[in-house]
């Protein structure tokens, strides 16, 4: 179709682009191994100095330690209420039906810095209530809120490609809906679990707006970069820490993306849901 | 072992009432599935959003700076008269058009390519490689333009030893904010336009081709409007990604972004949080029109 010129000009301009997409990632890569204090090109020479001044480091430790307890709180609150509400959605007919996905996909559509201040307005206005304080609860809270969606999701994807035939026959063989549902729907829906809770652990580890609103004093892994790249000398260790929280990010997406493999794969879709 | 079949088998039959009572009455099924997370975005989530808008309309009580619980519109009425919001606004909208155009015309080559040009196998290596970057740490990609802008940094060397043109001095420049901005959103703009491409049937090209139509008529009178869906669902993220964004133009820029004024307003000693309400819905009201007009294109059919 395409004329062999518009096809070699198409190939350059896709590899072009690829390289806009890669090169920034790949210069995180070098300074992280950069002998430099500065951010100055070329690197002197090569070093894995900071990898242990980074590691030593009590305040990264501890953000770390944070933002884990935080993805794994917000990543078990949106398996269960994002499994929830596909369930509802696949197997009933119910008014506002349609509104379910369009309500969990708000806190993600709307810019970030409106889902953290109505947030912050809620928690300041419980606090005054309730005697609610800000801490890793309503980090969770906050994370959980736009991880629901992306569990969602992956579930119902899943329920609409699994055979009804298969739930009729458990129960013609006798079986009640607890047994069905532990041998039979579970089973069948377990890697598309596992993809939407790593992708939803992936989005509240990189998450640094809505927690900025929720977390009070309390530091995550993003903050801690954050306020790092603020101030005008950044750290060399802070190279080392952007290098882990890549792959640390990218591991758990790799990996859902391997287990929805088969059924078309978590990312494109998944893609849409990667707003900040 | 007979011992412990009993009460198992007590259990069992428990469980087994519970369950057969359980199916009789889908509606309780029903509701006992709904009402966690339904309940948590109404009350959680949709409770702070109504919570913030009727913020927007309060004010600050000058003499206890304590939020006074009268309604009015002298926010937005600030809003519109201080020229400086005006000014603030038209940048915010005018880097998020820049951005947004930019991106269509990045992603659509790569876009193109891989919808239709590249082999199977080669196709889907793409996809993953243009929605990598996404996943890797949104601040870690912008803290990666920081270093590669900067003073003495790679784009300074590159323009200074291989272009020979001098230093650019992008650092902290509305420069720097677009570009970081359209590195951030390309593979979402890539990906709807990439679906709209694919959909498109070979044959309609070949009988555009077949009716003497050169390359450029058939892109510009059929794959054009064709894919015209997919670019405005990826315009939609460019968009409205920038527009709420305040974390980019704090990091690489030295202006203020409708986002930065909003959390000036709303943090540290400022205590300011109506009129930060007001200005926040201010992106909400205009990705509202956008959405509207992004319908008609039937932009909703290719997310």
């Amino acid at each position: 179709m395409e004329s062999r010129a518009a096809r070699i000009l198409l190939r350059a301009a896709t590899y072009v682009v690829l390289g806009f997409l890669y090169v920034p990632l790949l210069v995180i890569v070098i300074y992280a191994f950069a002998n430099t204090r500065g951010q100055t090109w070329p690197p002197d020479g090569f070093t894995t100095e900071w990898f242990s001044v980074a590691f030593r480091n009590h305040a990264v430790r501890s953000a770390l330690w944070l933002s884990l307890k935080a993805g794994l709180g917000a990543t078990a609150l949106a398996l269960l209420l994002g499994t929830a509400a596909a369930f509802a959605v696949h197997r009933f007919r119910f008014f506002g039906r349609e509104t379910i996905a369009f309500v969990l996909v708000l806190p993600i559509a709307l810019p970030g810095i409106v889902t953290g201040l109505a947030l912050s307005s809620a928690i300041t206005f419980g606090g005054q209530v309730f005697g609610l304080s800000f801490g890793l609860l309503t980090i969770i809270v906050g994370h959980a809120t736009f991880c629901v969606v992306v569990v969602y999701n992956n579930v119902v994807a899943r329920l609409r490609r699994m055979q009804s035939s298969m739930v009729e026959a458990s129960m013609d063989l006798g079986a009640d809906g607890w047994q069905t549902f532990r041998y039979v729907t579970l089973p069948s829906m377990s890697t598309a679990l596992m993809a939407g809770g790593l992708l939803a652990f992936a989005l509240s580890f990189d998450e640094i707006v809505v927690t900025t609103f929720t977390s009070g004093a309390q530091t995550t892994l993003p903050i801690w970069i954050f306020n790092q790249l603020r101030l005008p000398r950044t750290q060399p260790a802070v190279n080392v820490v952007a290098m882990a929280v890549i792959l640390l990010s990218i591991v758990p997406v790799y990996l859902a993306q391997r287990l929805t493999s088969e059924t078309g794969g978590a990312l494109p879709g998944a893609a849409r849901e990667r707003n900040v | 072992m007979v011992v412990r079949t009993v009460p198992a088998a007590e259990r069992m039959a428990g469980r087994r009432r519970l369950s057969a009572w359980l199916h009789e009455r889908p509606r309780l099924r029903l509701i006992l599935l709904l009402v966690p997370p339904l309940g948590w975005m109404v009350v959680v989530y949709l409770g702070a959003l109504s919570l913030l808008f009727a913020t927007a309309f309060w004010r600050i009580d000058p003499l206890t700076s304590a939020i006074e619980r009268t309604w009015g519109f002298q926010n937005f009425r600030t809003l519109v008269h201080d020229s400086v919001y005006r000014v603030i606004t038209v940048r915010t909208v005018g880097i998020s058009a820049a951005v947004t155009v930019t991106d269509i015309a990045l992603a659509f080559p790569l876009a193109y390519y891989a919808a239709r040009v590249a082999a199977p196998k080669a196709r889907s290596t793409l996809l993953v490689a243009v929605t990598m970057p996404l996943w890797s740490s949104y601040l870690v990609r912008v803290f990666a333009w920081k270093t590669i802008l900067s003073g003495g940094g790679l784009a300074d060397w590159t323009t200074r030893h291989v272009l020979h043109i001098g230093s650019l001095q992008l650092g902290a420049s509305n420069w720097a904010v677009w570009l970081t901005f359209c590195y951030l959103w390309l593979p979402f703009v890539i990906l709807p336009i990439y679906a709209s491409l694919e959909r498109i049937p070979g044959s309609l090209l070949e009988a555009s081709g077949d009716l003497g139509a050169k390359a450029w008529t058939t892109f510009r009178r059929v794959i054009w409007p064709l894919a015209l869906p997919g670019v405005v669902a990826g315009s939609i993220f460019a968009f409205s990604l920038t527009l709420g964004d305040y974390i980019t133009p704090t990091l690489v820029g030295n202006r203020l972004f409708i986002g930065n004024v909003v959390f000036n307003f709303v943090s540290g000693t400022a205590n300011q949080l109506p009129l930060g309400a007001a200005f926040a819905l201010v992106p909400v009201a205009i990705m509202a029109l956008y959405l509207l007009v992004a319908r008609k294109l039937g932009a909703f059919e290719a997310l």
